[in-house]
């Protein structure tokens, strides 16, 4: 009997591949939102007769990163994987190593529905397209918890100036300013946020997308490091490791503010917080509401066998349309790749971040401009800067050597 | 010792046999040689791989592009990297010592036939066949201030109490060698141990006839016939403080304060994986082997070299 069933499970498990081709898709969402978020595309791609076969990868981009890497030039390669669109997986493409999509892309019109169109140019290295954007992430908010100010008796500031003045009233009662994780990616965001609001969209671009080393030794970003000077100060005491224990002291109400992406109101949902009457949210840190559209991008390395190449088409289409977009981003509380459908289930300050992507104030993200090397580099600095007393001069100098090596 | 003995017998019969000495053990010879190719290629080539390719500007794949020393010049001029290098030093100082130290006293103490010694030996050891993620993993719990040492401590009504290394840049260093030293010190204990077992038991006859306190016959008579077992204690444990990493992954991720406990291995692995840099890892990585071989060559000449000490 048990024999017989167990025969017949094996033939079951045997015969399955047959009928639906796998695809292996490697991706470092591994957080409860997050998870829920990828079940939502492997739902699609499961149901279209196919089969996903999860390879998920804990620990966050950088751990996730070397390891596709490493399969993928080491000759093991996966069936599609999950990068941040931009430089990261640029030379793998210049290597040859990735699947061209540019007929899919053309079939499905992705030119006229992928929006903001620098998503796609992102993907686009030679006039082809590598990858499919799956959702925009930017990092340039402030959340700010609202319970800490009426305790104080103070309104909720509107913009970053009127949080550095309320700071030293939140120091008097007791509790932390700014929270800020100890990990260097948190310090380099929070100077990313920093640059575009206190810089000015000029200033920014001039550095970020013309390259211009002038403008970046020049007194608009001398500002930015005496404001980011001035704002290690509210950080000091915290001492919290990971992100989303930062954003967990603004929820308990002991720190007044955080300056992180918007995947942190993931954790307020979590934690059953309301946008507008628990906490509040200031893309752009309420003084230049524009947002970077980064985010993620799915790239499918090159697998020789035309059975899996066009189950891995067929993926990347479904992964841009529309149902997926909806369902996708609905559960990670990130901004949908295209502004044809309709996403009112969206929170408060999803919706903002909705109507600045729709007035067109966004610009590319750092992943999109600068190489990895020159990115870690300046991580490396401002984690440094932020949590020691180096002066804003010298972090500047270190700052501008760091870009010039990505020239 | 007895493998200085083997290789004493070894080397008289071949002094007395007059073949070739290559000849003999063949079948032992042809056993060896997969693994001398292994050695040769991967080992020896890798090395030397890594280290050409550092004269060059490779990003995510390695190509060459030669570029001089410019990957070393940045490498010195970037302030992580040498606080790194001052970090591992002093680490390595205080662990050397440490281990080493408290290892002879703990296997001394072994030594005076003391009973249930193989329960001792055993617990002394364990911490031993645990990684160093593992390690880390439960330093970081048990120096946790809300949930270790201090929150314990706390909870029993001293409310004061501050036991918080890992949170505090100048202490953090500490709160990775409790840890090391937890990891470490069992395994040196061992080595000293079998060195002590070693010593014949005549000389210690012959220091009691002579009338020489117990502690002058350690340190006068035992620690200087133990030289060979301290030069390897010393080697194994300086060439694992220079590949220091997993535990600094585990404990602190570098921090706190950004680099208050980076530590070179996690340059190499940072720059080469998550820059996509990797001419300035294989560099950085060059300038690791630099130091393991300063470490290893004046270890291989007095072992090897003076052949009359031994």
């Amino acid at each position: 009997m048990k024999l017989s069933k167990m025969t017949a499970l094996l033939a079951m498990s045997v015969a399955m591949p047959a009928a639906a081709t796998e695809l292996e898709v490697t991706h470092w969402w591994t957080s409860g939102g997050e998870a829920a978020a990828v079940a939502e595309l492997a739902k699609a791609f499961d149901a279209s007769g196919d089969k996903w076969v999860d390879g998920a990868i804990a620990g966050g981009g950088g751990t996730a990163r070397p390891i596709m890497i490493s399969r993928i030039t080491g000759g093991d390669p996966m069936g599609a994987t999950q990068f941040n669109h931009g430089q990261q997986a640029l030379e793998l493409v210049e290597a040859g190593l990735m699947l061209d999509l540019t007929d899919v892309a053309e079939a499905n019109n992705w030119k006229e529905v992928v929006y903001p169109p620098s998503l796609l140019d992102a993907c686009t290295v030679d006039g082809k397209i590598f990858c499919a954007p799956v959702n925009i992430h930017s990092p340039e908010w402030l959340w700010l918890s609202n319970k800490v100010y009426e305790d104080l008796g103070l309104p909720v500031p509107t913009n970053w100036d009127e949080f550095v003045a309320s700071a030293p009233a939140v120091r008097d009662a007791g509790k932390l300013p700014l929270a800020l994780g100890d990990q260097p990616w948190q310090s380099n965001l929070a100077f990313g946020a920093m640059q575009i609001a206190v810089a000015g969209l000029d200033a920014w671009k001039a550095v970020n997308v013309d390259k211009n080393m002038d403008v970046a030794a020049g007194p608009e970003y001398a500002k930015v490091f005496e404001a980011a000077a001035a704002a290690r100060e509210l950080a000091k005491g915290s001492a919290v490791q990971d992100w989303n224990q930062a954003t967990n002291l603004v929820i308990t109400d002991q720190a007044a503010g955080q300056i992180m992406g918007d995947w942190a109101q993931g954790e307020f949902q979590v934690a059953n917080e309301v946008a507008g009457t628990d906490y509040t949210c200031l893309p752009g840190l309420g003084l230049n509401e524009y947002i970077s559209t980064g985010g993620d991008a799915f790239y499918f390395p090159k697998l020789n066998d035309p059975d899996k190449e066009a189950a891995q088409k067929r993926l990347a289409a479904q992964l841009v349309s529309p149902d997926v977009q909806v369902a996708f981003n609905l559960k990670k509380g990130s901004l949908p790749i295209r502004g044809d459908i309709d996403l009112s289930a969206a929170n408060d300050c999803m919706k903002k971040g909705l109507e600045i992507l729709a007035g067109g104030n966004i610009v590319p993200s750092g992943d999109m401009v600068w190489s990895p090397d020159v990115q870690k580099q300046n991580e490396d600095l401002m984690v440094e800067f932020w949590k020691s007393d180096m002066p804003a001069a010298d972090a500047h100098a270190k700052w501008v050597a760091n870009l010039k090596t990505g020239l | 010792m007895s493998v200085t003995s083997e290789a004493e017998a070894i080397r008289t019969t071949s002094a007395a046999r007059p073949r070739a000495r290559w000849t003999r053990n063949i079948s032992a010879k042809i056993a060896a040689l997969p693994m001398i190719a292994t050695a040769l290629v991967i080992f020896v080539g890798g090395t030397i791989w890594t280290v050409v390719y550092s004269f060059t500007d490779s990003k995510l794949l390695p190509r060459t592009r030669w570029v001089g020393l410019d990957q070393y010049e940045r490498l010195w001029d970037t302030n992580r990297w040498v606080v790194s290098i001052e970090n591992l030093f002093f680490y390595g100082v205080m662990s050397l010592i440490f281990t080493v130290v408290m290892g002879f006293i703990l296997a001394v103490l072994m030594d005076q036939k003391i009973r249930y010694e193989d329960t001792f030996r055993t617990i002394m050891l364990y911490p031993f066949a645990l990684s160093f993620i593992v390690t880390g993993l439960v330093w970081q719990w048990i120096l946790n201030p809300q949930f270790g040492i201090q929150g314990v401590v706390r909870d029993m009504g001293w409310t004061s109490f501050t036991f918080d290394p890992l949170n505090n840049p100048q202490t953090v260093l500490y709160g990775l060698l409790i840890a090391g030293l937890w990891q470490g010190t069992g395994f040196v204990m061992c080595l000293m141990l079998a060195g002590l077992r070693g010593i014949d038991e005549d000389i210690w006859k012959a220091t009691r006839v002579d009338g020489i306190p117990t502690w002058k016959t350690y340190v006068v008579v035992i620690i200087p016939m133990m030289r060979p077992v301290f030069i390897t204690t010393l080697v194994i444990v300086a060439s694992g403080i220079i590949r220091l990493y997993d535990l600094v992954v585990a404990m602190t991720s570098g921090g706190p304060g950004g680099n208050a406990s980076q530590v070179p291995a996690m340059y190499v692995y940072d720059y080469m994986f998550q820059a996509q840099n990797l001419g300035q890892g294989f560099a950085a990585s060059t300038m690791m082997l630099l130091s393991v071989l300063i470490v290893l060559i004046p270890w291989a000449y007095l072992e090897f070299g003076g052949k009359k000490h031994g």
